[in-house]
């Protein structure tokens, strides 16, 4: 197996000349795949290991403008035991939100495992004078934050900046201190699968110990092709570096279902290694209850309503 | 260690996440013990006297027995389609002609999934493959022609088309609904009477498609089944009382064919053997050629005509497409063809497994390097691990001689040039695939490979509207299309 | 006067409202108007109504356009389908089973060109170069219909099956003396996977809708076959954003198909 390098973060490349030889991707064979991985029969014993590790990789989510510390007290109570009649239902991964609602988040999930993620760089649009981006995500760290997930600056991407967009990933992981970084692509407003791909290999250079597909306030959020193009990239860095990054589909994840495909595309792409929330999340809110209905119906054979299960 | 990577160690790895067993029901299939021949729109008893069990290749367990007919009952089957040709058919108007074939399609719709588990259980591929390819393409092949038989004079303008007569249609067992459909669906749409006869490890699709015939209320004798083996296919290709012969199968037997109706005016169409190139520039998109030479080689176990069973690699990114190919063959999964996350199942009889191990043998033999990724294949039936035989020269008997199996030969190239000269070089012709980001490139291989069918960042793919068929030894005429009509067409 | 059968306890029919058919739905007009056709109320549609039924056809029209030929083949023989089953009451409405038969067997006989014209309009190129030239059809948008007047039931058809089966969304003005039977197939096409804002009809006047749909700026072409001496007036206003005018003759042709078609030619060279 290869060695990582001795850099600091990533693999080393000089840009501009080898991005736009990083591969192209088939949208219609790509497509095809994911949906062919879709229709995978799951049955009762694997689904209910299926939910079980879909609820241990959820990153339990409010980015809302009217996030209240009532608001994110509540939601980390969900966190730490998601079906209060059920206990042996694990906790989630994280929590995520926004930086001021960081501190209320570390007090109330002290000690209960489930990590504090903050969204960093002027989230959701990135549209903000590089300094400030980093100054927030150094504050954010020093708050005392386990993870930081950044977005992107796609103008600079889609204006064929690639150069700005890899110094800006670099900057913001200097300051990350002991907090991992998730980088957003925000794929939705990339355009094309080729341009997944580069942005992925671009933040992976930059230092991401995962790449996430989406901010979740645009659609289209995550999909299944999307992130069969991420993991394969993340597939060739490892064949190349022997280094495992992680990955995390955000958005647009709703039913249990749905975090099953994932969970089978992840594991026909990357293998058992990848299949632990340390190299794979969800970014979710409403999947969390879904999930909870399933697994009580798996484990009770009864179709559940939602009237049995908190909010938060 | 950091925090985050000491809390790496102890996040605890599941150790499989296996797919359970998911198999598609049985049920829904209704076996006769024993199944007559389909002649003038009746069951009837072969006056040869001979019935032969059709065995399921996945698990040796006989399924049903089918009749074998012998030359009578091929003699009484064509004067049976020759008087509905002549006493009615031939005289109702077109549009009525392509109600009855939309009738078929829509039947083969709402009986799909009994269609596609009966395929499965008799010839062995995944239901998934005959769920989701044969069973709709054989409905859209009879919906598609069912909207020519009304428009001939716009297919052949200035040509005044006319049906042939009484077609005699021999078909293979690897794709057995399916061709049945390429061959009924445009017969009938010109109008002709047909006498069919199904492979003999495959007949079970072929018989229960004359229920869909029954509930359509097609005349009698339009359609014609006559099971048998080899026989029964020579009886039909010489009886005089056959216009038109169609065949899918094996170069050797199709010789064989066109020796039979030489000098004896009858139309014929053949559809062989291959031996495709499958070639992957540098520039392509490697993940997506990847799952393109899994499809190529591998979709239904290898027994497919146009199978892309030669790999020919550019030499720059031998190492990675090799190592992903691997590693990709490694997640197939191969097993029971009804459980729905089978992808590849069972070979097909016990006579193409051991052609298949003779070949791999002379691989091994001749000094190409195999692998096969570990498979615990099944104790009864006939299975083959998929196989890629690296380090192959052109000369191999595995780079020449067509497998149909899954086995794969890896070849290398250097130039455009030169993967056009070793795609060419061969007595086949059928098809090939080109794999590469650059559009000029796709055109100007699209333009020199010697192959009917032509599949660029892409393969395997079938449509009633795309006409099919080989160069060279592969065969003559096309299949699909509007081009697929003028076989059974005759012109002023 | 009093007759002696009223008093008699029979069952009363529950008569028809007929309606507009736009977007999917059947609204009545927004002008609130009706009139009296075949002694029913009729809704009388007004130029909003018909502003709306573009509207609608522009929005589906690109979901239309992208399914595949093989799709929308099967749509229109589901139409057929349906027709079939409401054979009885179109014969009643008509009084003319032939005519009935013909429409069906027009659904029939339109489905199957869906999958075959780009095979017979369509061509590739052998331009004198090393290029690889083809010319393939595509549907031109929104497409507005005047039905003739008679036959109310086939003709209407005749006119529609052309417009939609190439992948075009369709505005129609019925039959304005006979317009029962345009509704009636209405119904059929909303049972039978036609996305709504396909096809469109609309009832009332022509001398209020004609012009108003011949001088539309979204419409890109318009089937002036069922109209009368307003014709050359309805040509003219037709000019001002250059829609297609098309008069196809009677009986069923794939060129009847291909006046609603554009033809587009696409270059690429050949080479490593």
């Amino acid at each position: 197996m290869a060695q990582a390098p001795a850099l600091p973060g990533g693999f080393e490349l000089p840009l501009e000349p080898r991005l736009p030889r990083i591969g192209s991707v088939d949208q219609v064979a790509v497509e095809d795949r994911a949906a062919s991985l879709a229709r995978r029969s799951i049955k009762r014993e694997s689904k209910l290991f299926a939910l079980d590790l879909a609820v241990r990789m959820m990153d339990l989510t409010t980015l809302e403008g009217a996030d209240t510390p009532g608001k994110v007290a509540a939601l980390c109570s969900k966190a730490m035991r998601p079906d209060p009649s059920d206990l042996t239902v694990p906790p989630v991964a994280a929590v995520c939100i926004y930086p001021n609602l960081v501190s209320i988040a570390l007090d109330r999930l002290q000690g209960s495992g489930v990590r504090v993620a903050s969204v960093a760089t002027a989230f959701p649009s990135g549209q903000s004078p590089l300094e400030i981006k980093v100054e927030e995500t150094a504050r954010v760290a020093e708050m005392g934050a386990d993870e930081i997930d950044m977005v992107i600056d796609r103008g600079a991407f889609l204006s064929g900046d690639y150069a700005k967009v890899y110094d800006e990933v670099r900057r913001v992981k200097e300051v990350c201190g002991n907090a991992h970084l998730k980088v957003i692509l925000e794929t939705g407003e990339l355009g094309t699968y080729d341009n997944v791909r580069r942005a992925s290999l671009l933040a992976i250079a930059g230092g991401a110990d995962f790449i996430k597909t989406s901010t979740g306030k645009i659609q289209p959020a995550a999909t299944l092709p999307v992130t069969l193009v991420m993991l394969e990239a993340i597939r060739d860095v490892y064949e190349e570096t022997g280094r495992k990054i992680g990955m995390k589909p955000a958005g647009g994840i709703r039913h249990a279902k749905q975090a099953v495909q994932y969970l089978v595309l992840l594991h026909e792409t990357l293998g058992v290694e990848w299949m632990t929330p340390d190299l794979f999340r969800f970014g979710a809110s409403s999947l969390l209850n879904d999930c909870l209905l399933q697994i009580r119906k798996e484990k009770t054979g009864r179709y559940q309503s939602p009237d049995y299960f908190t909010i938060d | 260690m950091t925090e985050i990577e000491k809390r790496q160690d102890r996040s605890p790895v599941p150790s499989a996440f296996d797919y359970a067993p998911a198999p598609e029901s049985r049920e829904i299939v209704t076996l006769e013990d024993r199944y007559g021949l389909f002649i003038g729109g009746e069951w009837v008893e072969p006056k040869s006297g001979e019935y032969e069990a059709t065995i399921s290749p996945a698990t040796e367990e006989p399924l049903a027995e089918v009749a074998y007919a012998g030359p009578e009952d091929v003699g009484v089957a064509v004067d049976c389609a020759r008087e509905a040709f002549e006493n009615g058919w031939s005289d109702i108007t077109p549009g009525e002609r392509a109600k009855y074939l939309y009738r078929i399609a829509r039947i083969l719709q709402e009986r799909s999934r009994e269609f596609a588990v009966l395929e499965s259980l008799d010839g062995g591929k995944p239901i998934r493959e005959s769920r989701d390819v044969d069973l709709p393409l054989s409905a859209a092949h009879f919906f598609y022609y069912a909207g020519w038989a009304d428009k001939l004079e716009y297919a052949f303008p200035n040509r005044n088309p006319k049906p042939l007569g009484v077609a005699g249609q021999i078909i293979p067992w690897n794709f057995p609904l399916l061709m049945l459909s390429w061959k009924i669906a445009p017969a009938l749409a010109a109008g002709n009477a047909v006498v069919l006869k199904p492979a003999e490890s495959t007949p079970l699709t072929a018989l229960l498609f004359c229920d869909v015939v029954r509930q359509a209320e097609l005349p009698p004798g339009v359609v014609n089944i006559v099971t048998g083996d080899g026989r029964a296919g020579a009886e039909l290709v010489k009886h005089p009382g056959v216009d038109k012969v169609a065949f899918t199968g094996s170069t050797d037997v199709g010789k064989e064919i066109q020796r039979a109706v030489a000098g004896t005016g009858k139309k014929l169409t053949l559809e062989l053997g291959g031996k495709a190139a499958n070639i992957i520039f540098d520039d392509a998109p490697l993940d997506q050629a990847v799952e393109g030479i899994i499809n190529g080689i591998y979709f239904n176990q290898g027994h497919v005509c146009c199978a892309g069973s030669r790999l020919l690699v550019q030499e720059s990114i031998y190492e990675q497409v090799i190592a992903k190919l691997k590693r990709r063959m490694g997640t197939l999964r191969v097993g029971d063809p009804l459980d729905k996350n089978t992808d590849v199942g069972a070979i097909n009889s016990r006579e193409q497994l051991e052609k298949i191990k003779e070949l791999v043998a002379a691989g091994e033999e001749e000094g190409a390097e195999i692998f096969q990724p570990p498979c615990r294949l099944p104790e009864k039936g006939w299975w083959f691990a998929p196989t890629v035989f690296t380090n192959v020269a052109q000369s191999y008997r595995i780079a020449q001689e067509e497998i149909f199996g899954p086995v794969l030969s890896v070849l290398t190239f250097r130039t455009p040039d030169e993967a056009i000269e070793k795609a060419n070089n061969t007595p086949y012709g059928l098809s090939a695939g080109v794999w590469t980001e650059k559009g000029s490139r796709i055109l100007s291989m699209a333009q020199r490979l010697r192959a009917g069918v032509i599949w660029a960042n892409t393969y395997n793919r079938f449509d009633p509207a795309s006409p099919f068929g080989g160069y060279k030894e592969s065969g003559f005429g096309r299949e699909g299309g509007r081009h697929g009509l003028e076989p059974y067409m005759r012109f002023e | 006067m009093w007759r002696a059968e009223w008093g008699k306890s029979v069952r009363l029919p529950v008569k028809k409202t007929y309606k507009l058919y736009v977007g999917g739905a059947f609204p009545r007009s927004e002008s609130g108007r009706s009139y009296e056709a075949e002694g029913a109320n009729v809704a009388r549609a007004s130029r909003k109504d018909l502003r709306d039924a573009v509207r609608a056809a522009r929005e589906t029209f690109p979901k239309w356009a992208s399914m595949t030929a093989y799709n929308r083949g099967q749509v229109l023989y589901r139409v057929a389908e349906i027709m079939e089953g409401r054979r009885a009451q179109f014969v009643e409405l008509t009084g003319d089973e032939a005519e009935v038969d013909a429409a069906i067997d027009s659904w029939v006989w339109y489905a199957g060109w869906a999958d075959k014209l780009a095979q017979v309009l369509g061509s590739s190129n052998p331009v004198a170069g090393p290029y690889f030239n083809f010319t393939f059809p595509e549907p031109t948008g929104v497409v507005g219909v005047v039905a003739p007047e008679e036959p109310a039931l086939a003709g209407f058809v005749a006119r529609l099956a052309p417009v939609i089966v190439g992948g075009n969304a369709a505005v129609i003005v019925a039959s304005q003396k006979r317009p029962l039977a345009a509704v009636t197939l209405a119904e059929v096409l909303a049972t039978s996977d036609v996305p709504g804002g396909v096809v469109n009809v609309l009832t009332g006047r022509k001398d209020e809708l004609c012009s108003v749909l011949a001088a539309h700026m979204d419409v890109n072409a318009i089937d002036l076959s069922g109209a009368g001496d307003e014709r050359e007036e309805l040509e003219r206003l037709a000019a001002d954003n250059v829609k297609r005018v098309v008069s196809n003759g009677d009986g069923q042709s794939p060129w009847h198909v291909a006046a609603f078609l554009e033809l587009k030619t696409v270059w690429h060279p050949i080479g490593v």
